[in-house]
């Protein structure tokens, strides 16, 4: 299989795919670019809290480190809100997507409009049709999934990589974040 | 009721030869025995309602999410719809999506409606078009609430739903005709048409199943039908066996009448898969359900069935392949799945059930109910013996020796709709451990897509199956029949409570088996509502999940609750056309509990239900385009409807935005005013990511603005309760549903009031509340 192909075989996505994030760096540096980003974790990162390394610590650094606010969806709040994790919102999966389209929304914060939009943890299908009502339909918006599956909807995305080495390069993400 | 001039003429004789049994149906004519004055909108066509529509999508906005950047549809394509571009023929991306839409649900309404037309064709020419309707006796004066409503007729006999369904096939052609290239473009009026299908698709339904209630004696409106056995194990294999699978009954009721007249009910057991189990239950308690449409594999696989009968829908397009794999006989009964199979009909049984004995044929097409019956029960009285349940399933060593050969590439796991880790049970599988296949089972929706996908061959479904197999003999419930309508004095009982909100809330569990973690959650969810005392209802293969889980006592969900449509009952409506009864619960809370004009008053009842009656319905595994049709028709009249996360596959979700104030406001009858009601319901269609959320989501979407101050405590208790419960932490949108201070439940006053203070709440009143201004009582100016 190759990297970037999509993880779910008969999921073609069409003419525009994701550029591959061939690195940490080059997510890292995203990110410091983006003006207000804001990560949105989804159920599945969730369930990664019971490995030895669990990837939502590396998600905090990231949003500590690089001033992203974290928002989670439903399926993932509960338990992120259990653990003491500060969100900046959260809300249904469908109805952060449906507000990210809308370039009039003001953000969790109220402060405007987000230029960036970072996704992990969601479904596979979900985080598909999410990210390409994405492309499609939010002007100005940049979608990156950081998920260990190619997610050709999105304006950057992870390739596809073992979860070890998944966890390797969220780990980095952080680090090159906490480096500044 | 609409009826046409009928002439009947025995025999005439003419200068051009005799004629016999002429009979002629000229033009129709509005009968007016039905003292109710007719509506607005009688046989509506298609942009009728189109006001109503809009007036909805401007609450519920459309979010699309494509599969992807293609229109595909003609051959000026392919065309690429990414960001602002037009296709060659001028749609954009939104219009091509709600096209989509669209498209799904007239293939739904279609399905629904040749279904009706067939089982309506096959009960006329064995009853006759002047055998009455009859769903419930004294019990059911609306016999029919969806046609009244819609069509403004009052049917009486079978005869007179045969208008219903011209209507019905003459509007799918329109709409299905709007989805051509150069014909509409404009995604709300796409979506204003996806509604009419739906509406369509419910009125299908409805003839469907008043009709098969009438004729074939199914369970009428009964609060309390039969216990029937359901599972994997509940079948006595050392009987010859039939199975059924699909939705259209009459084939499946033919084998049963032939069992009765050969005395053999006791010495065949005929079981049944999906819809068609459903109704072959309600009409005879003998039958045994095996499960729900995801179960084919797994069950054709073991081996137990002797003959196979499938009708139309659900049934899986390679039934043949598997039947022969287990040297079972299939037999073909519809013209629309014909499996490649000879045409049979006219040929005398015995030549055919000999046929099929001898192997000559591994299978074989019969257009005659009666015909089936004779030939399936002879069949398997005959097989039997000689198939000795030959089954394709491996035993454990092949099972231990194939999964040595997995080479752990994945494309198994990368097949599956629920992303399995088949890999690293088949790791397992290969050092002798198959509990993780058997695992995997529970959440397996059977679509043995790892199967084909697999470069080594593996049987990958039926290893699992295998693994799984002392379970699976363990699989005996019960489950309650069909009971079809609900009573007119059930609606009596609780329409002022759930007006009121006091019963707080009516939940549906509906539709298809393609759940993200097993039907487990399905069952999970009914019990919670019925335990916290809503109305919990369900049909088709929800219905059947429900029933396949056991609480600590030993019971199913349908021994532990009562089957009336009443707080805390859990009913089992029937199958999927018996959705056509929830939908026409609520309307008869409009029309017999609050006496609002039920004639051909569309607007006026889908008004009311949407501002007063707190119903959702739950597809947590909604997979066909049936079950878009069925979802569009509860949008139309103003229910909700949550889905699984596959549901997001349907590509377009109808969502509220709660702090869009504007949207929220609704005229005050009373006054003219307009007054803002909160987000209540938030959202018309709408996919969550988990069980969890979806149950949290339930309790809200529940709340109506015409909910009295105790039945908005009642609700709000339980969204509150639920939300901590599952989330830890109070809701922080209360302070948008809490209208009065009396709003607010009792037992949690204090810190809702905290809460209310610090987003600067201010109380509103509490309207008569309608979005239709011909509703308000005294006109200003």
């Amino acid at each position: 299989m190759r990297q970037f192909e999509p993880w779910q075989i008969a999921e073609v996505p069409g003419p525009k795919k994701a550029l591959l994030i061939p690195k940490p760096d080059v997510a890292a540096a995203l990110l410091k670019r983006s003006r207000r980003p804001l990560m949105i974790v989804g159920s599945e990162a969730v369930e990664e809290l019971a490995a030895d390394e669990p990837v939502l610590e590396y998600l905090i650094q990231i949003s500590t480190a690089g001033g992203i606010p974290m928002a989670a969806t439903m399926g993932a709040a509960g338990r992120l809100i259990g653990r003491g994790v500060k969100l900046a919102g959260y809300m249904p999966a469908m109805e952060i997507a449906e507000r990210l389209r809308d370039g009039s929304w003001r953000g969790f914060d109220g402060e405007g409009p987000y230029d960036l939009a970072v996704f992990v943890g969601l479904p596979y299908y979900m985080g598909w049709l999410i990210l390409s009502g994405l492309k499609h339909f939010a002007k100005g918006l940049i979608t990156m999934s950081l998920d260990r599956f190619y997610q050709p909807h999105a304006t950057w995305s992870l390739p596809n990589i073992p979860r070890d080495e998944w966890r390797k390069t969220v780990k980095a993400l952080a680090e090159a974040l906490e480096e500044g | 009721m609409k009826d046409g001039i009928r002439i009947k003429v025995g025999e005439l004789k003419s200068q051009f030869g005799i004629v016999k049994g002429l009979e002629l149906s000229i033009g129709e004519i509005i009968e007016e025995k039905w003292e109710e004055a007719l509506g607005p909108t009688p046989f509506p066509s298609i942009a009728d309602l189109r006001e109503w529509d809009l007036k909805i999508l401007e609450r519920y906005k459309p979010f699309y999410m494509p599969f992807c950047d293609l229109c595909c549809l003609c051959t000026m394509g392919k065309c690429d719809l990414t960001g602002d571009k037009r296709g060659a023929c001028g749609i954009d991306m939104a219009g091509q999506q709600s096209r989509i839409v669209l498209l799904a649900c007239c293939i739904g309404a279609a399905t629904h409606t040749s279904h009706a037309r067939h089982l309506l064709e096959h009960l006329i020419s064995k009853y006759g078009r002047a055998y009455p309707l009859d769903v419930g006796g004294l019990s059911v004066e609306v016999e029919a609430p969806i046609t009244r409503l819609v069509c403004g007729i009052r049917p009486e006999t079978l005869g007179d739903l045969e208008a219903v369904l011209d209507y019905v096939e003459e509007q799918i052609v329109h709409l299905l005709s709007a989805t051509h290239t150069g014909q509409e473009g404009a995604y709300k009026d796409f979506e204003s048409k996806v509604f009419h299908a739906g509406m369509i698709d419910h009125l299908a339904m409805e003839v469907a199943d008043i009709a098969q209630i009438s004729a074939l004696g199914l369970p009428k409106a009964e609060p309390n039908p039969p216990l029937i056995e359901i599972g994997l194990g509940v079948v006595d294999q050392a009987k010859p066996v039939i199975l059924v699978v699909g939705h259209n009954v009459p084939p499946a009721a033919d084998i049963m009448d032939y069992m009765e007249e050969l005395g053999l009910q006791d010495g065949i057991e005929l079981c049944g898969i999906c819809c068609t189990a459903h109704d072959l239950a309600r009409y005879n308690p003998k039958a045994k359900i095996i499960g729900p449409i995801s179960w084919q594999l797994r069950f054709i696989r073991s081996g137990v069935p002797d003959v196979i009968v499938i009708d139309e829908q659900c049934i899986r397009s390679d039934a043949l392949v598997e039947a022969m794999k287990v040297k079972a006989p299939l037999i073909a009964t519809s013209e629309k799945d014909c499996q490649g199979l000879p045409d049979r009909t006219r040929d005398p049984p015995d030549e055919v059930v000999r046929d099929l004995v001898e192997g000559n044929t591994p299978g074989v097409l019969i257009l005659d109910p009666r015909k089936v019956g004779e030939v399936a029960v002879k069949t398997a009285l005959k097989v039997a013996p000689k198939r000795m349940k030959f089954k394709a399933i491996p035993d454990v060593e092949e099972l231990i020796e194939g999964a040595k050969r997995c080479r752990r590439c994945d494309d198994c796991r990368r097949s599956c709709p629920n992303d399995l880790d088949i890999p690293s049970a088949m790791a397992r599988a290969a050092q002798g451990d198959v509990e993780g296949l058997a695992w995997l089972l529970d959440q397996c929706i059977g679509c043995a897509r790892c199967e084909r996908t697999c470069p080594v061959g593996l049987p990958i479904h039926s290893f699992m199956v295998k693994a799984a197999e002392k379970e699976i003999k363990e699989e005996r419930y019960k489950i309650r029949a069909g009971r079809g309508a609900i009573q007119d004095v059930e609606i009596r009982n609780v329409g002022s409570p759930i007006v009121l909100g006091e019963i707080p809330g009516v939940i549906a569990f509906v539709g298809c088996a393609n759940y993200p973690r097993g039907g487990v959650e399905v069952a999970e969810m009914a019990d919670e509502f019925a335990m916290r005392r809503y109305i919990v209802t369900a049909t088709g293969c929800a219905a059947m999940s429900m029933a396949m889980y056991k609480d600590e006592g030993g019971k199913t969900i349908y021994e532990k609750y009562p089957g009336g449509f009443d707080a805390g009952g859990v009913s089992n409506v029937g199958s999927c056309i018996s959705n056509a009864h929830i939908a026409g619960a609520a309307i008869k809370i409009a029309s017999i509990f609050a006496k609002r004009r039920l004639r051909a008053n569309y607007e006026e009842i889908a008004d009311y239900i949407l501002n007063r009656v707190g119903a959702v319905g739950v597809a947590w595994g909604a997979m066909s385009q049936k079950a878009a049709s069925i979802a569009s028709g509860f949008w139309r009249l103003g229910i909700p409807v949550i889905v699984g996360p596959h549901g997001s596959k349907y590509r377009r979700m109808l969502l509220g935005r709660m702090e869009d104030e504007e949207s929220w406001k609704v005229y005050d009858a009373r006054t003219g005013d307009k007054v803002y009601v909160g987000p209540t319901p938030e959202h018309l269609f709408y996919a969550a990511e988990t069980k969890d959320e979806a149950m949290v989501t339930i309790a809200k979407l529940c709340m109506r603005p015409n909910d009295t101050p105790r039945g908005r405590a009642i609700k709000l208790t339980h969204y509150i309760d639920l939300h901590r419960r599952l989330y830890g932490v109070m809701p922080d949108d209360v302070y948008l549903y809490v209208r009065t201070k009396a709003d607010i439940p009792i037992t949690i006053k204090d810190e809702v009031l905290r809460l209310l203070e610090e987003k600067g709440w201010r109380e509103t009143v509490i309207p008569d509340p309608t979005l239709l201004p011909r509703l308000i009582r005294v006109q200003k100016g």
